[in-house]
């Protein structure tokens, strides 16, 4: 009842004959699943989106849109080329071809004609020689550190025979280790002087586990004396670094290693000064290696604050401050100020250390992680979990998602956005593209580019907002991308990633209630707030063009509403509404500025006195039996300047002329008006004075 | 007319195409798509556009797919003329077309005689 086949591995065949895809298709498909590509940017598409998955790939050289070196090119740039294997199948079989490919690190070549048995086996071959070579590199990975890990043993072994004749805790070598590893760490932080690799770190910190080898040829009566020595015993106990160094020196083998040299450096000059005043060589400053003044500086600090045959422990503070002063002879004073800054996190170290039995990093971990191997499988895997992860969080938050390289010019979409977008997943060169142009539009594309350049490497996000086509519907959008730049200095701009948000309803509320703040709700005219700002807008925006204000007066409105009732009175508003509409040219402005109120606000050339009249005729009429018309007065910019307070005063001034003089007449503003009353209503003449009074 | 009679119309290598590939029955699949393999009429619009780089590409994939099918006589000229467009048109490249096109048609009628033989059949 077996169910779970095993998955076939992923071969990818790039060539822009669809006849000899067909035929490599045919001779692998039972063996392989076969992926196939017909230009060069789609097989790089197509890498990128199975790159974990790829083991092989098969390219021709002569392609449409990308050959198969540019192809190559790409691979070795994001260093694909290390981990997909290619073959080369082409007609070209000249040995600069073959040459030039090899060099760019393609494994082997297939030349056409295609041998069914040739193709079959080269391709079984390949793939099992990189399976194979993945396999050696982590077999190695793996040998080198368990030879580490036994010579990191021998090496422990080694220093607690010396510390248990010594009578030590046979926690001192482990503390040695600690204390160097963090002062050699943090001093290159402080500095550049000593220019230490992350190696020689590791390696300095695990040769100080052998500073005191010497003391194994010291007599034990001296080692642990309790009281003070003698002159001549602390002479002979002076001899243990020089015992030591020599011990590693006459080692028969391993004298190239960077251990032993190491080593040899910390046990000789691990007692020297600063100032010259240590021993045996009495060496000063940086004439002490720096492996051996750093040891010499765990050594004092451990000492005093262990427990010895002859002393009590120290307190971390009083041991600090008495190397600080100097009281345990003279240190480099970077190496004090180094002390002085870690000082707070020692005692914690000390104890971790204690607790894990050894610190100490393996020399493999810090190689694997400080120095660029191949791609390992765990990083695939990994790779592999996070497309897996975005692709679907991608589906599930119902947003369309892209990605845009530059080179080559592709656009990559999520599988739920294509559908979306009626699009296909990848498009080359998109920003010339017929369908991507019909969707967004040439010029919002134009500015999404534009918005899009204008971020850095530092505010590498923006937003845009357009119209964008989508299956027979203009609906709002949000593009929200972020940039992707080059190392190069400056940097260039390698890509975008973005997602697109349909705020197609918000946008519309929003545009309802900005069109509700500015228009009348009976008649849909605009309101006279907003008609203030449109006209100050306008004249401002054509200082060369002349314009006449006009205000309107509906006559015996009050009648109408007594007799017919009030729904009959907004009906007729709302006809005199549309009628105004009707008559002026689509750039005026028509508004409700009052109860039974209206402005019209319009641009002329020539004559004036022909379009207001044309316009006070058409209004003039019957609505439902019921005789409509208005009185009118017009003030023009010709006449009282560009002001529109002082405009709408002057046209108010003449509608009260023309109400004086009888309904149904219509007047223009002239000088001999200038002190007379208003014709608005109370409320109208109200905000009016408010608005001189300003 | 057997596949072997038509690769000796066609001027083919049958001895060849049945060694390399594995069975007589994918070699008759491929040759019967070549009937619509799209590169000669890309090769012809091209050459009619004047755009040699894309004629080159057109009959370098003609000579490849007639190398895979032992379409020897096709191959030949398929293959100069390709040496003779890698850089653009030359004056030899006139002839070569017309050769070509004589050698495309004589093949294309010979798988076709094959094929109506067989529907018949």
């Amino acid at each position: 009842m077996e169910s779970t086949q095993q998955k076939k591995l992923k071969i990818l065949i790039a060539d822009d004959s669809e006849m000899n895809r067909a035929i490599l298709s045919e001779m692998l498909e039972k063996e392989y699943e076969i992926l196939e590509a017909e230009n060069g940017v789609q097989a790089l598409v197509m890498i990128q989106e199975h790159e974990t998955e790829l083991s092989l790939l098969l390219l021709d050289i002569v392609m449409p849109e990308l050959d198969g070196y540019g192809v190559l090119k790409v691979m070795n740039q994001r260093r694909w080329i290390e981990y997909i294997p290619v073959i080369m199948i082409s007609a070209e079989s000249s040995s600069s071809h073959v040459e030039r490919a090899y060099d760019m690190g393609v494994t082997d070549f297939i030349s056409r004609p295609f041998d069914a048995r040739i193709v079959h086996r080269r391709v079984v071959n390949t793939i099992l020689l990189y399976a194979k070579q993945k396999k050696l590199l982590e077999l190695v990975a793996e040998q080198v550190y368990e030879k580490e890990k036994q010579s990191s043993l021998m090496i422990d072994i080694l220093s607690h025979i010396v510390e248990f004749r010594n009578g030590e805790s046979g926690m001192h070598v482990i503390h040695i280790r600690t204390l160097t590893d963090m002062f050699l760490r943090h001093l290159v932080q402080m500095t550049d002087r000593y220019p230490l690799s992350p190696t020689d770190i590791v390696l300095i910190s695990t040769a100080s586990a052998l500073h005191d080898i010497g003391k194994i040829s010291i007599p034990a009566e001296i080692l642990n004396k309790p009281g003070r020595l003698t002159p001549e015993e602390f002479s002979t106990m002076k001899q243990h670094s020089l015992i030591g160094a020599t011990m590693l020196e006459q080692l028969p083998s391993h004298q190239d290693e960077p251990l032993l040299k190491v080593a040899y450096e910390i046990c000789r000059w691990h007692h020297e000064r600063y100032d010259g005043r240590g021993y045996p060589d009495g060496l000063k400053g940086d004439e002490i290696p720096v492996s051996a003044q750093i040891v010499a500086l765990a050594d004092v600090y451990d000492a005093l604050t262990s427990e010895r045959v002859y002393k009590k422990a120290l307190p971390h503070e009083e041991a600090v401050r008495m190397i600080l002063n100097g009281e345990c002879g003279t240190l480099n004073p970077l190496l004090l100020k180094c002390l002085e800054e870690i000082a707070d996190r020692i005692p914690e170290e000390l104890k971790n250390s204690r607790a894990s039995g050894s610190n100490h990093r393996e020399i493999t971990d810090d190689l694997l992680h400080q120095k660029e191997l191949t791609v390992s499988e765990r990083t695939l895997q990994l790779l592999e979990h996070e497309r897996m992860k975005y692709s679907f969080f991608a589906a599930m938050s119902g947003e369309i998602q892209f990605e845009y390289t530059v080179s080559p010019p592709v656009a990559a979409l999520s599988a739920w956005s294509a559908e979306k977008l009626g699009l296909p997943e990848t498009i080359t060169d998109p920003l010339h593209d017929g369908r991507v142009l019909d969707l967004i539009g040439v010029e919002n594309l134009q500015e999404l580019i534009e918005a899009a350049l204008s971020t850095t490497p530092e505010k590498p996000v923006m937003q845009y907002e357009c119209k964008i086509h989508l299956k027979e519907e203009h609906r709002w959008m949000r593009f929200i991308c972020r940039t992707s730049w080059s190392a190069d200095e400056p940097p260039a701009c390698a890509g975008v990633i973005g997602k697109v948000v349909d705020i197609h309803e918000a946008r519309l509320q929003i545009e309802s209630l900005s069109y509700q703040a500015f228009h009348d709700e009976l008649t849909g005219l605009f309101n006279r707030r907003y008609a203030r700002s449109k006209i100050i807008e306008r004249l401002e925006t054509r200082p060369n063009s002349k314009f006449a204000l006009a205000i309107l007066d509906t006559n015996k409105f009050k009648t109408i509403n007594d007799t017919r009732g009030h729904d009959f009175g907004d009906r007729v508003l709302a006809y005199a509404a549309k009628k105004m509409l009707q008559s002026v040219r689509s750039g005026d402005i028509v508004a409700r500025i009052g109860g039974d109120e209206y402005l019209i606000f319009l641009e002329y050339k020539e004559n004036v006195q022909a379009a207001v009249g044309r316009i006070f005729s058409a209004l003039t009429g019957e609505f439902e039996g019921f005789p409509i018309s208005f009185s009118m007065g017009v003030a023009r910019t010709e006449v009282v300047g560009r002001d529109y307070e002082t405009l709408f005063h002057a046209a108010d001034q003449a509608l009260y002329t023309s109400k004086r003089a009888g309904d149904g007449r219509y007047y223009f503003y002239h000088e001999s008006m200038q002190d007379g009353d208003s014709a608005l209503s109370p409320i109208e003449k109200r905000n009016k004075t408010n608005a001189h009074a300003d | 007319m057997s596949l072997k009679e038509c690769y000796a119309a066609l001027g083919g290598d049958y001895e060849d195409v049945t060694h390399r590939l594995p069975s007589e029955k994918m070699v008759r699949k491929f040759v019967f798509k070549f009937l619509n393999d799209p590169s000669y009429a890309l090769l012809e619009s091209s050459l009619e556009a004047k755009n040699y780089e894309e004629a080159f590409r057109a009959a370098h994939t003609i000579k490849g797919v007639c190398q895979n099918l032992s379409f020897s006589r096709l191959f030949a000229s398929s293959n100069a003329l390709t040496e003779a467009l890698r850089g653009g048109w030359t004056p030899e490249a006139e002839g070569l077309v017309q050769q070509v096109t004589a050698d495309y048609q004589a093949t294309v009628s010979a798988i076709r005689a094959l094929q109506e033989e067989e529907g018949e059949g």
